[in-house]
């Protein structure tokens, strides 16, 4: 047994802290939002300092790192706030490929995604889904070598930075069976696509994804037609588990900034970080933040064990981290008073990311039911 | 005892909703829980109201008031929020209103009382301070007095809505030497007196709901002054006990279970029903319903007391804190229920605002951030603790 990083995941993760603390303060950052490309000079960045090639293969231009590596660019992210869509490139784009992809479909991506010159968005959600990843009303039907695909999918994450779209499309079946659902990557400039953008809660970008007869030949299918749904789930665990640790790096922000505040915020004539009823919360929130990281490390240990036991972990850890966000959130701005609710603040933005987090690839509900259902499985 | 209305009651009750029907302006419908409304859009059923004499139900009829009794005044907020209308701007009829009608001399309430039952005149709240939140009584704003007129300087924060406001309630520091409570008076500002400057602050669902207010040297006769000076604080605890009682806001929280079924009727669960089928939902709220009940009967009971004479004491601080988590725990189970189109914000970076997914689900987020005002608000609910433990419990 062992939890400590090796000596370049630690570098990883302090030239990443130190990237962050220079060139993407919370004015930074806020700019970037605002502006259109602001994103664009962040992700060369990333490239420069290998946080797109660290999972990736060394043979497809990558640093040969795995899940602990995304653990900590992810946790760093967290705690910078940093909203780019790296987990929908890196994690489940690359791994979709790595996963799927014959030897031409990764010689055209991989290299790219590393060298920051693609960036995909998972168009899997659809307006009725909900986070049911078998629920697929979005149609690819056979055309000649190729398929057309039609269908809206919904709030894509990072569908308005893409220049990729990796859908998921029913090739066969009816909508909620699991069987019959294939995956596709799909160029976002094919005639046909279309995509209405907006902000979401935590100012990243999302769009409805709007499929209209959209061909594309036989290379943009990836795997086997039909059966892409046990690859789905365990891409979707493994971008929840690495919003794990996303998540873990806000909540420690969250739980120290409270306790500064609290501690030099004065009323009645001494520190709130006196009172009692404070403190306790504040340790609650300390509590909630150390079971948390366990929860993490837990479903990023166990993304290689069977699909049953991966599965389990990772809903374990999204139940766990999606209420403890829930906690923390709730308390740092309760903590800091009518300041928490300020745009003005970073703690508030902290509070909506967690939120936004527990409300991607299922909430704290929905997790709590797939544990219930996979462990009657076992049973 | 019985919890039954008589026939009048049922009277009373349709003669309102027939009232209310005929009367709520159709564009205001559906748009009570906004904040972003213009300042003509929030007074105009408080002006209609003004109009039929309605607007002030709590008060004394001599005043102003309806002379309604407690169960016509529930059954009255009922039907409003039945009805989701726009509530008669409390910080001029549940808060300033009453500290004048109270405290003020004959004139006072002759020169205030009018413009606040009629709509006409916008009053905001100027009580909190940068250095001075839950301990209230800490604050530093100061008025010297000149003559006839006090000299006031200072700053205050969270001023709902006082980018409309005509008139300000303000408490300042009369007496830096005496103890925190007894140097405090409590003025009225007319904020276009020169000095005064309002100041927005940008708040996590993107709106402009509150802003600081700067006094720079603002000229206020001493015949704005409500009671005596440095008796101020009377009036603030009084205010505030009164601010509390409000804030449950019973009726509002029912009328939002009901929107909140309904969208979990539209919205499709997990497994593929409705998610009002899924029963860990319906468990959710099922608690919720119950904790309602449990609030909306002890709120019944205090208003009986009030009835009889015995006006919002402490225990009011039971109404904000239940009140509040109820309204708080509403936000959260609707933002669980729209699921992923929780997600789009076009709010947030001063986009238009434009509907992404069914039209509920627009405002889930930002509605669930917004609340989170509620438990900090009135005296956070930390604050209403102490107030119960100590004046309540004696502890």
């Amino acid at each position: 047994m062992n939890f400590d990083y090796t000596e370049e995941q630690s570098m990883l993760r302090d030239s990443i802290a130190k990237w962050a603390a220079g060139q993407y303060d919370f004015e930074k950052r806020r700019e970037a939002l605002k502006s259109e490309d602001g994103w664009k000079k962040n992700w060369a960045t990333f490239a420069e300092l290998g946080l797109l090639a660290a999972p990736l293969p060394e043979d497809a231009g990558g640093l040969g790192g795995g899940p602990i590596d995304i653990a900590v660019v992810m946790e760093e992210f967290g705690k910078a706030l940093v909203v780019e869509p790296y987990v929908s490139t890196v994690v489940i784009g690359a791994g979709a490929l790595l996963a799927a992809g014959d030897d031409a479909q990764k010689a055209a991506h991989l290299e790219a995604i590393a060298g920051g010159e693609r960036i995909i968005a998972f168009a899997q959600a659809e307006p009725k889904s909900r986070w049911a990843l078998n629920d697929v009303s979005t149609t690819a039907k056979k055309d000649g070598a190729g398929y057309v695909l039609n269908g809206q999918k919904a709030v894509v994450l990072g569908a308005t930075q893409a220049d990729y779209l990796l859908v998921s499309a029913r090739t066969a079946g009816g909508q909620r069976d699991e069987q019959g659902v294939s995956l596709f990557l799909v160029p976002k400039n094919a005639k046909g696509v279309s995509t209405r953008d907006y902000p979401t809660m935590d100012g990243a970008r999302a769009a409805e994804v709007y499929l209209e007869n959209v061909s594309v030949g036989a290379e943009a299918l990836l795997g086997a037609a039909d059966g892409a749904l046990p690859l789905i789930e365990r891409l979707v665990d493994e971008a929840n588990a690495a919003y794990n640790h996303e998540a873990v790096g806000a909540m420690r922000m969250m739980t120290s900034s409270t306790q500064e505040y609290a501690k030099t915020r004065k009323q009645f004539g001494r520190a709130i970080a006196e009172f009692q009823v404070l403190q306790h919360r504040m340790v609650d929130m300390f509590m909630h933040t150390e079971e948390s990281v366990s929860m993490a490390l837990l479903a990023t240990l166990k993304l290689g064990e069977s699909d049953a036991e991966r599965a389990k972990a990772v809903s374990a850890s999204k139940v766990s981290i999606g209420r403890a966000g829930r906690f923390i959130g709730q308390a740092a701005v309760q903590i800091h008073g009518g300041m928490g609710v300020t745009d003005e603040m970073r703690i508030g933005h902290y509070f909506k990311r967690v939120t936004m987090l527990d409300s991607t690839f299922g909430n704290a509900d929905y997790h709590l039911k797939r544990y219930t259902a996979l462990s009657a499985k076992a049973a | 005892m019985n919890l039954d209305f008589s026939p009048e009651e049922i009277a009373f009750r349709d003669e309102v909703r027939a009232f209310i029907e005929q009367n709520y302006p159709a564009h205001l419908k559906g748009k009570a829980m906004r904040e972003d409304l213009s300042r003509d859009e929030f007074l105009a059923w408080h002006k209609i109201l003004g109009k039929k004499g309605w607007s002030a139900p709590a008060w004394p009829a001599q005043y102003g008031g309806t002379g309604w009794t407690a169960t016509q005044r529930y059954i009255w907020l009922e039907e409003n929020a039945r009805a989701e209308t726009i509530a008669p701007l409390p910080f001029s009829v549940s808060m300033v209103g009453p500290v004048i009608y109270t405290f003020g001399t004959e004139e006072q309430k002759q020169r205030f009382l009018p413009g606040i039952l009629s709509g006409e005149v916008w009053w905001c709240q100027g009580y909190s301070e940068p250095g001075a939140g839950s301990d209230l009584a800490s604050l530093k704003t100061k008025a010297v007095r000149e003559g006839d007129y006090y000299i006031v300087n200072g700053q205050k924060t969270w001023t709902t809505l006082g980018q409309y406001a005509d008139w300000g309630f303000f408490l300042v520091r009369t007496d830096s030497e005496a103890k925190p409570q007894e140097g405090i008076s409590f003025l009225l500002i007319d904020m276009k007196s020169p000095g005064v400057s309002v100041r927005p602050i940008k708040l996590l669902d993107g709106g402009h709901e509150v802003n600081d207010v700067f006094l720079e040297n603002v000229k206020v006769p001493v015949d704005q002054r409500i009671y005596e000076e440095n008796k101020g604080w009377t009036c603030a605890k009084f205010l505030l006990a009164h601010e509390r009682a409000g804030i449950a806001g019973v009726a509002r929280s029912k009328r939002n279970v009901e929107k909140l079924k309904a969208i979990a009727k539209a919205e499709i669960g997990d497994d593929g029903g409705p998610l009002i089928e899924s029963p860990d939902f319906r468990a959710k709220l099922a608690q919720l319903e119950i904790d309602l009940s449990a609030l909306e009967m002890t709120e019944l009971r205090t208003l009986a007391r009030e009835q009889a004479g015995k006006g919002p004491g402490p225990e009011s601080s039971l109404l904000k804190i239940r009140g509040t988590e109820i309204q708080q725990r509403l936000t959260e189970l609707t933002l669980e229920a729209v699921g992923n189109y929780a997600q789009p914000f076009p709010r947030g970076l001063g986009d238009n605002e434009f509907s992404i997914g069914p039209d509920y689900a627009g405002p889930a987020a930002p509605i669930y951030f917004n609340w989170r005002k509620a438990s900090i608000y009135g005296g956070s609910n930390e604050i209403q603790r102490n107030i119960i433990a100590k004046m309540v419990l004696g502890l």
